[in-house]
């Protein structure tokens, strides 16, 4: 039973991460007794699970995500959304009006059309299939207005924080609405356009610097010496 | 051309470029070169520059193409006009469409195809400069650019030619060596888990030299695969130095 990296350390596929009786967590793959890497990453260990973080990965749906996506086609009784995942995933119009869809007496291009972003939630997905999407819940629906900002979707959980406390600390220094796609979408709504840059600036520096530790008081610092800077 | 064939080793075994026998060219790596790709990679050695592009998985056009239980991928090996001293029509040549499947065929064992079915992943390599070896260079700058773009991989595959040059076994063939010598053995690999992934030979050589030149290449394959892992790492160690050096002015 032996590690041969420490946590956190900088990991990159084909790196022999242990020999022995761990179990493979994410990222990681098991042959004989030996783990490897199959990612460029960060180690973590839990009781016995060795994984590593992305830093570079694509987004894969899981049924209960919430993501923001593009309307790039407009079916016969559905949409189909970008959500930058593998494949294209499927809005039904059920599920965006909320009752049975009658094509006779509606038109889809009046609800949404090509180009529209939408906030939704991933139905189901069991990668054989088009993931499929809904937006029968509040909270859910087309973006009105606000500025999308887009990251590697391995560091959102980054961009939230450890119970919240970068997403509290960037809506608390700046005043602005911030909703996260789980597919590494960001939609923000400010009310001037200098917090606005500012936030997009922020999250840029979240992506980029994620790997490093003290992240948090690192943008804080930044928002906090900007926005100085602009007031004084 | 054999007529005009240039002496390839001098009397001190150093060969055109002052190289000993087993000795690479020197090998520069970037990764992450280009901005509209979900992932890339820059690979120079020597003379040799190739440039490589990574897609997906994403959605299959045409979707008969698609397979049910696994992704495909898909590779393009294309030499630049430019890339030759004559040059080189931008169609794909014979030669070409063959770089891609041997190319292909290289990298599918270190990716986990199962995992996403009905999808494909392209990658593109573009040969910018070519003086031989640029299917291995090739195969070096794509391994790089899928663990770029976040495509889950086995190990990262390296390669490198050996071959037989005025009867001296050699590592890493310039385009001369290659054209003037009696052997070529381009062999890719994946140096962690000691597999090989390709292996040709063109020429003639004895059981006991090809068995010597694929020695050779091992051991080439493994120098290249720590400079691959070194440019892998180099941007976010590069980010963190550049945090701690602010922090320490700050």
């Amino acid at each position: 039973m032996t590690i041969f990296f420490e946590r956190r350390e900088l990991i990159v596929p084909g790196d022999l991460l242990a020999e022995g009786d761990y179990e493979p967590g994410e990222n990681v793959y098991k042959e004989g007794d030996k783990l490897y890497a199959t990612r460029v990453g960060l180690l973590e260990l839990k009781d016995g699970k060795i994984s590593v973080i992305a830093l570079r990965s694509f987004y894969v749906p899981k049924p209960g995500d919430i993501v923001i996506g593009d309307v790039v086609d407009v079916g016969v009784s559905s949409w189909a959304v970008d959500i930058r995942a593998p494949r294209l995933a499927v809005l039904r119009a059920t599920d965006v009006i909320g009752r049975p869809f009658r094509p006779d007496k509606m038109e889809l291009t009046k609800i949404l059309s090509v180009g529209d972003t939408v906030i939704a939630k991933v139905k189901a997905y069991d990668r054989t299939r088009s993931p499929v999407l809904t937006m029968g819940e509040p909270g859910l629906g087309k973006v009105r207005q606000g500025r999308v900002v887009r990251i590697t979707p391995s560091k959102v959980p980054r961009l939230i924080g450890k119970k919240g406390s970068m997403i509290s600390m960037l809506k608390r220094e700046t005043g602005c609405k911030i909703v996260i796609g789980v597919n590494g979408v960001v939609l923000v709504r400010c009310k001037s356009p200098e917090d606005e840059e500012l936030l997009v600036e922020a999250i840029e520096k979240i992506e980029r610097e994620s790997h490093v530790e003290g992240l948090t008081d690192r943008v804080a610092k930044m928002i906090r010496r900007r926005k100085g800077l602009a007031s004084g | 051309m054999l007529a005009d064939k240039p002496r390839l080793i001098d009397e001190e075994g150093r060969r055109l470029d002052g190289r000993g026998p087993a000795d690479l060219r020197p090998v520069h790596i970037e990764v992450d070169v280009l901005a509209n790709a979900d992932g890339s990679a820059y690979v120079e050695q020597g003379n040799t520059k190739v440039l490589a592009a990574v897609y997906g998985p994403k959605e299959v056009h045409p979707r008969h193409l698609s397979l049910p239980d696994r992704a495909i991928l898909r590779c393009r090996y294309h030499m630049a006009p430019f890339s030759v001293e004559q040059r080189k029509s931008p169609a794909p040549s014979r030669r070409e469409i063959e770089l891609s499947k041997v190319i292909r065929e290289a990298l599918e064992p270190a990716l986990f195809l199962e995992y996403y079915p009905r999808t494909a992943i392209d990658v593109f390599v573009e040969v910018l400069q070519a003086d031989g070896g640029t299917r291995c260079a090739s195969i070096t700058a794509a391994s790089l650019a899928l663990a770029d773009a976040g495509i889950p991989m086995r190990d990262l595959v390296a390669a490198v030619a050996a071959g037989k040059v005025d009867g001296i076994l050699v590592l890493d063939l310039t385009d001369v060596e290659d054209k003037h010598g009696e052997a070529d053995v381009p062999l890719a690999m994946m140096p962690g888990l000691d597999r090989v992934t390709l292996f040709q030979m063109d020429g003639v050589l004895t059981p006991d030299e090809l068995k010597e030149c694929v020695k050779l290449a091992i051991d080439g394959c493994k120098r290249i695969y720590a400079l691959q892992k070194e440019a892998l790492r180099e941007r976010f160690v590069r980010i963190r130095k550049e945090i701690e050096a602010g922090e320490v002015e700050g």
